[in-house]
Formats: C-alpha cells, structure tokens, sequence
C-alpha cells in the first residue's frame, strides 16, 4: 500500500513538472473533456435527480409531522451541494471514467505502447496524464454543479407531488435560497476538485503499474475503481473536517 | 529539420559487462559488445536467450543490474544524449498507438515534439508510408492493418525520426517469406542510405546471415561468438552449428 501511495506522489510531482506544458496539449484536453461529458452526462442526470429526490422522501413526511415542512428545502439543498454531489459524483466518475483511464493506458503498457512512447523521447506523463488529469479535474466539478441542480429539481419535484409532504415550489425554493449559501456550493466544488485530483492520478498510476495480458488489465481496474473509492470516502472525512473548521472561523 | 537528406551520422554502441535478472533469474550474464558507427548488426539466438531484453537495454528501456551501455562514449541514462542522438525502436509487435491512425502515428514524433507545420508533416508521412509500400494508407485506423502493414507502419514511424540508431526487435516474424524479403530490404537500405547504426534482433538465421555486417550469437544470456556472417557459417562451437543446422525434416513420424 506505502508502495503506491509513493508512486502516486511521484507521478502527481511529475504531473506539477509537466503542467507548464498544459496549454500546449489543450486539444487532448478538450478530446478527453468531451469523453468525460458523453460517458457520464446523462448517468449523473439520473443518478442526481433521484437522490435529490430519495434525501425528500425519506425526510420530507417526518419533518412534515413536526410542522417542519418549509426545512425540505433547505436540507435537500445543503445535503447535495456539501455532501451527496461530490461524493456520489466522484464515485460514478470512478466507476465510469477511471477505469476507462486505467485501461486505456493498462492496455498501452501492456501493449509496449508506452515503451514506443519513451523509445520516441516522448514524455508518457505529459503525453498521457497531464490531459486526463486537467479534463478531470474540469469535469467532475462541472459535473457537480449540474448533479447539484438536478438534484434540488429532484427534491422539489417529490416534496410538490408526493402526498404526505406536497409542498408547493415556492416553499421548497424560498427556504432552499433562504439556508444555501454560495459558500456552501464552493465547499462542494473544493471536494470534487480533490476527489478529482485522487481519482486521475489513481487510475493513472494503476494504469501504468499493469503488468500480465488481459488478466493483468482487468485487475489494475478493479485496483483503480476500489482505491479510488476508498480514497475518496476517506478524503470525504478529512475535507469536511477542514471546510467546517474553515467555516467556521472567525 | 530535413526530413529526406542522408545523414552520414557516427554513433558507436559499447555494451560492458552487462547482467540482467528478473525475480532472481539471471536473463543477461555480463554481455560485452561494441556495435560501430553505420554497422548493421545481427542479435540472433533461439527465444528466450535475452536478445529483445539486450535490445530494451541499448534504448534504455530497461535497467542494468550491472554493467552499462554507452553510445560515443556517453552513457545511455545521459538526458542530454536523447536530444542529440535520435533513436528508434521497431517493436516485434509494432507497439503502435491504438487509438490513432496511421498517419497519426507514423508522424506522432514530428507532431509531439513540434517539429514541422501540419501540411509538411502529413507529406513526410506520406513519403514514408510510400517508401514501405503503404502509399495512401494514412487514415485508416490501426486495428484493421494486418501484421505485416503493422511492422511497415512501425518501420515508417521510425523511418520519420532519421534516427541515428535504429533497433529492430524480430522485424520479420510472423510474416510470410515474401513480406520478410521486402523488410529486410528495407532494413538493409535505410542502414545504405541513411547511415545509421542498426541493432537486428531476430532467430530468423536466413535473415541474419543475409543482412548482417556483423553477427552475435546469444545463447542463454551469454554471447557465445561475434564475428561476420562467414565465421558464424563456420563456427566450430557445437551450440551455434546445432542452431544454425536445424533443418525441418522430421525423423520421428509415421509420415
């Protein structure tokens, strides 16, 4: 485990000495961007309005029988913005583009892709990981905002028709805007920016670590989805820990 | 930079004392080699004998446990050495980018590196899928090409560096004898025109007799004889006569 943790803090460093080359791969980047956005657009569209709308039903009729009923908005709100956004977000892009990542450059490795690479004095860092790192790191917490919005739509949409909270529009929104912050989309976005980082440079790592055919690729990304998730939820603790500290200073 | 003058280049491969081992099983048992400016020389020995291991070694793909490599006297780890002396590999398999084309991969090393406008860039290539026969196969993607179009792209994609020293890791296998001749053809006059040195690794003994300055028998990680196709013909050690002996008409069947 020390082992990779060691060559993701390598290959992150080499990712820093790469980064001043950025401009000049932005057309990788927008290719990867635009892979990242067809694969997960419309899973995160129906992953977000779905918790949006689950946080409303399972909280919604018990608040309602307390006379809490205008508080469902504000929960929904500030539970998917500072919490089930990023982190569900990060665990579908995981799931859906980091084992893409883990593959693609498992297969090169495996495939001697990698050494043809070297062999023409091409950097496999800056060539491979510098554009999936940035176009990550864009994308999820783009993704964020979207599955933040869709999912406040999915709250509102159960807290109106279902009928043990029908609550109006009105209601759901005025205390959404009244109890959400800008701040607390921000702590949101600060999340998913790191879970993003994690997410790269442990698909990559995985990726570039794969050793033994086919096998040895389907390995490196059942390796990737789980570090990257377990990394994530951790990271989870440890974030919130530091933005409610954050925020809470003077 | 031209793309299409010969170059008269002087680079010199020495190879000390080298030893390799994987999990504890020696690979490479101290190879001592010198490889001269423009010469083409031969790796050949049965598989498993550590000749694309070596190969990996004189690229600096691999990491000597001991020994080094040196090209003009400078060692192979040297940065600086990468920018000044361009090499190129042919890999057995071709290790041709997927996701590209092949336009795309034969010009990736110009296009990465920034070297030509576009427009240059795509006559370059398509020069040099010419000169392996491949003329107007630019965007088709690689995974339709065939084995032997994909050791002719790898061959173009090297041709497109000029390099100064050029490996070749069995460059003719898994191709039919008619497709090996126009490879090896190849091997030979890019070695003629463009002057660089030329690292074969093969246990093709037709292939390494006929295009060989200069032979180098490896057998289990030791480099048993080193000399000219005619003194390897006519080795008197019992290993390289079997290996060079080895005829397919079999003894032992009811045929």
């Amino acid at each position: 485990m020390f082992n990779t943790i060691g060559e993701i803090i390598l290959l992150f460093t080499e990712f820093l000495r790469a980064l001043p080359r950025a401009w000049r791969e932005r057309q990788k980047v927008y290719e990867q961007l635009y892979e990242i956005g067809n694969a997960s657009l419309l899973m995160a569209c129906i992953l977000s309005i779905f918790i949006g709308g689950v946080i409303a039903l399972q909280t919604g009729p018990v608040l309602v029988e307390r006379g809490l009923s205008n508080a469902i908005g504000g929960l929904v709100g500030l539970s998917m913005c500072k919490e089930l956004a990023p982190v569900m977000m990060s665990v579908l892009i995981a799931g859906r583009i980091g084992s893409a990542m883990t593959a693609e450059i498992g297969s090169m490795r495996v495939y001697q892709e990698i050494d043809a690479l070297r062999t023409m004095n091409i950097n496999p860092v800056t060539y491979l990981v510098l554009p999936r790192l940035i176009a990550i790191s864009i994308a999820l917490p783009t993704l964020v905002v979207f599955s933040v919005l869709v999912g406040w739509m999915g709250g509102g949409l159960v807290s109106v028709y279902n009928h043990s909270i029908s609550i109006t529009f009105e209601a759901y929104f005025n205390n959404l805007s009244e109890m959400v912050d800008l701040k607390d989309v921000l702590n949101g976005l600060i999340k998913s920016f790191c879970f993003a980082v994690i997410i790269g440079l442990v698909a990559c790592q995985q990726g570039f670590e794969t050793i033994g055919g086919p096998r040895g690729i389907g390995r490196s990304v059942t390796k990737s989805v789980v570090n990257a998730i377990v990394s994530i939820l951790i990271l989870d603790y440890f974030l919130t820990r530091l933005l409610l500290f954050m925020d809470n200073k003077p | 930079m031209s793309t299409s003058a010969p170059q008269h280049t002087n680079v010199g491969l020495t190879v000390g004392e080298l030893h390799k081992s994987f999990a504890g099983v020696p690979v490479l048992k101290g190879i001592d080699l010198t490889v001269a400016p423009g010469e083409l020389f031969v790796l050949m020995g049965p598989s498993g004998s550590g000749k694309s291991v070596l190969l990996r070694h004189l690229i600096g793909l691999e990491k000597p446990d001991l020994g080094e490599v040196k090209i003009n006297g400078r060692s192979i780890d040297d940065e600086a050495l990468r920018d000044e002396c361009r090499m190129a590999m042919v890999f057995q398999s071709g290790a041709l980018l997927n996701s590209l084309t092949v336009g795309q991969n034969v010009g990736l090393y110009l296009s990465e590196h920034r070297l030509l406008p576009a427009e240059e860039i795509e006559q370059v290539v398509a020069e040099k899928l010419e000169i392996v026969g491949l003329k107007g196969q630019e965007d088709r993607p690689v995974s339709e090409l065939s084995g032997g179009m994909r050791k002719r792209v790898a061959i173009a994609r090297a041709l497109v560096m000029e390099p100064h020293l050029i490996l070749y890791d069995e460059p003719t296998s898994e191709l039919d004898p008619l497709s090996a001749l126009t490879i090896a053809e190849e091997i030979v006059e890019l070695n003629r025109r463009t002057g660089a040195t030329s690292v074969v690794v093969t246990h093709d003994r037709d292939l390494g007799l006929g295009i060989a300055d200069r032979i180098g028998i490896l057998f289990d990680g030791e480099l048993l004889q080193v000399g000219k196709p005619e003194e390897i013909r006519n080795s008197n050690h019992p290993l390289i006569k079997k290996f060079l002996g080895v005829d397919f008409r079999l003894t032992n069947t009811n045929r």
